[in-house]
């Protein structure tokens, strides 16, 4: 049923794959160990990964493989216990928390699965936001959120609030202020997770859209029909990286062809 | 700086939106400072009139004149060393007058005495008990300042003959003539009559402190004639006997010091005291006076601020909760927030405008009571002084703004150390 929702929007044309850049996050051999109570749990033991530019990357593996901890290193929003991260050239590993949230700000723009968007603020204020603490003067601000909501199909929902959204819509405000700072790289966290799976679709097409105009994309999930829109995959298991394909892995990619009409992503 | 300023106005805003959202809940909080800043902003306005009232008070007295006195005007340990010294005459004055006329370049300027004695007052059906009566010369009006509302104060003749005529308070006046004007009635002073000729313009009163109000004047003579041979009767009724001093006009208040031992000379000559003996009076000023009752008004003040304090302090220790409260609800949010670059200060302030902008709220809500207040007690009690100044509204907006900073500082470090994975995964 789901697979057949997914597959109806798929065209046989060719999946485009664009050429790959710079080295964008080159991860070497990480760990990450928590101490919960008296247990030390080793969530990542021992990764190595480079991302380059213009890739489409999903990681996928079942929970507790560290899946959710390898995206927190990725984002930056953790650090590792050993191991070398560099992002950008930038050692990640040594820096302090001002430093992490400047680099989260500029280079990574996160899309979760419950879209976290600030309840009480309009569409543009919530797209806004990353900007204001990149410390943007308030015009140039107004104007790059409005195109980013324009450029996600939300051109006529700037004042509405999340609660006036529907789930997609919300999503798409995500996106955009994922977007708006024009980031190194977008890391999705199961962004169809709260959405229906037709909904899911248009953001999946949204999505593979911002890959085609030069964006990269990380996409997690643990949904094998929502991985299969990537042109990588890494899975992980109890810590390390099983299999690194490109393509879905265990998928004819010639059968899992994804090309979509831009526009006609932005009209549903 | 331009940084700093661009954050604080957007955390203004985010403030702003997040206390419109949550009106009942920032209404009850911003109750507490309400409460807190009407209690201290009314305990500062009290204190301001009781330092208002004790100077109005202590103006009477004169800060330029000195007072040749039996007792000194400050607590004494050793009072039997006072107790057996002579009583000051009221013709001291006159002797001092002289050598103050003989002297070139005198620091002082006149010589007045007074006596007193409390008096019933009457006239027609109503009497005033108490009443404090007060025999001196015309040249009273040199040392004290005084105001007559109606009519005038006894002239050179009518003190030395010794004229049975009075001027009296503002409050006697009103409380012997209620409806009518005082000046020409007669009133009944110990059995004898005395004819009104001033009415005091109101001074107020204030715990009880000099006021003339409550006070009636009439020559030194005509005192001397009729009260004091009746100062052992009065003993025996149990009411205190004749008071006497002599107050003493100075040139220049700048050089109080000297004119005060030149007057000590002076009183030295007048007693006849040989140089190897102590003085056996003592002379004041308002300023000994002040020293003593100001320990007293500053410990009133010290402890009204402290106890009012105690109820700002209940309304921070709210603004306090109310801001754990926000950060714990809201921590889904914060972690949304550094996850989109924002920085520990960024969200440390963020949280602290937020308690600043609730007390700062209170604090204007609670000084618009406040002065409210002040009117209507200054209608009601209109003899109690009371003070709304200028200062007491930058000084309460200063707390508020402080109280704020200090209550919201614990929960905003909370929110501003939250680890984002942490604040990410929280439901």
């Amino acid at each position: 049923m789901f697979c057949d929702a997914n597959l109806s929007l798929v065209d046989n044309s060719s999946l485009t794959t664009r050429p790959p850049g710079a080295v964008v996050i080159d991860i070497e051999n990480i760990t990450k160990e928590y101490v919960m109570g008296e247990e030390v749990v080793r969530a990542l033991r021992g990764v190595t990964l480079q991302i380059r530019r213009n890739e489409y990357l999903a990681v996928m593996g079942p929970s507790g493989s560290g899946k959710s901890t390898l995206m927190n290193m990725l984002g930056c929003l953790d650090t590792p216990s050993s191991g070398r991260y560099e992002f950008n050239g930038r050692n990640v590993k040594e820096m302090d928390d001002d430093e992490l949230a400047a680099i989260r700000n500029r280079e990574i723009g996160f899309v979760f699965q419950t879209f976290n968007l600030l309840p009480r603020a309009n569409a543009l204020r919530n797209v806004e936001l990353p900007l204001i603490y990149a410390g943007m003067d308030p015009d140039t601000r107004g104007q790059r959120a409005e195109q980013a909501l324009i450029d996600v199909g939300l051109g006529d929902r700037i004042h509405h609030k999340p609660n006036e959204l529907s789930g997609g819509q919300r999503q798409r405000v995500a996106i955009a202020r994922a977007l708006v700072n024009n980031p190194s790289i977008i890391l999705a966290d199961e962004p169809t997770g709260n959405l229906d799976s037709k909904t899911g679709d248009e953001i999946m097409a949204l999505l593979e859209d911002l890959y085609l105009r030069g964006n990269t994309i990380i996409l997690v999930t643990h949904e094998r029909d929502i991985a299969a829109h990537a042109r990588r995959t890494i899975h992980l298991r109890d810590g390390v990286i099983e299999a690194d394909q490109v393509g879905f892995g265990g998928t004819d990619i010639s059968s899992m062809d994804h090309r979509l009409e831009p526009d006609a992503t932005m009209t549903t | 700086m331009k940084r700093f300023l661009y954050e604080l106005e957007e955390s203004w805003k985010i403030a702003a939106a997040q206390m419109r959202s949550n009106m009942t809940r920032s209404t009850l909080t911003a109750l507490g400072v309400i409460i807190g800043i009407v209690a201290v902003t009314l305990m500062g306005t009290a204190i301001s009139g009781i330092s208002i009232g004790f100077d109005n008070s202590m103006s009477v007295l004169g800060d330029d004149v000195l007072y040749v006195t039996q007792w000194p005007w400050k607590p004494v340990d050793d009072w039997w060393n006072y107790r057996d010294r002579k009583k000051i005459e009221t013709d001291y004055a006159e002797k001092i007058n002289r050598i103050i006329a003989s002297t070139p370049n005198s620091n002082l300027i006149v010589a007045v005495p007074t006596s007193s004695l409390m008096r019933s007052v009457k006239s027609g059906g109503n009497e005033v008990d108490g009443v404090f009566t007060l025999g001196t010369t015309s040249d009273f009006t040199v040392t004290s300042t005084i105001d007559c509302k109606e009519g005038r104060f006894f002239n050179e003749i009518e003190s030395r003959e010794g004229a049975q005529v009075v001027v009296v308070g503002y409050d006697v006046a009103d409380a012997l003539f209620p409806s009518a004007s005082a000046i020409d009635k007669t009133v009944l002073i110990n059995g004898q009559n005395f004819k009104v000729i001033g009415v005091n313009a109101r001074q107020g009163t204030f715990l009880g402190l000099f006021s003339w109000d409550s006070m009636v004047a009439i020559p030194l003579t005509a005192f001397n004639k009729y009260f004091s041979s009746k100062s052992a009767s009065d003993a025996r009724l149990g009411a205190a006997s004749t008071e006497s001093d002599v107050r003493v006009k100075v040139k220049d208040k700048k050089k109080l010091a000297e004119a005060k031992d030149e007057l000590t000379g002076i009183m030295r000559r007048v007693r006849g005291l040989s140089p190897e003996k102590k003085d056996d009076f003592s002379i004041n000023e308002q300023q000994a006076f002040k020293s003593t009752l100001d320990p007293v008004k500053n410990t009133i003040a010290i402890a009204g601020l402290f106890i009012t304090g105690l109820s700002l302090f209940v309304g921070a220790i709210g603004i306090m909760n109310i801001t754990f409260v926000s950060v714990k609800e809201r921590t889904k949010e914060i972690g949304t927030r550094k996850a989109l670059g924002a920085r520990r200060r960024t969200i440390l302030l963020q949280f602290l405008i937020e308690s600043t902008a609730l007390c700062l709220l209170g604090g204007f809500i609670g000084l618009a009571f406040a002065y409210l207040l002040c009117f209507g007690i200054g209608k009601a009690f209109p003899s109690f002084p009371i003070q709304f100044s200028f200062g007491l509204v930058i000084a309460s907006m200063f707390v508020s703004v402080l109280t704020g900073l200090v209550s919201g500082f614990a929960p905003a470090w909370t929110a501003s150390r939250l680890d984002p994975v942490t604040a990410l995964r929280y439901e």
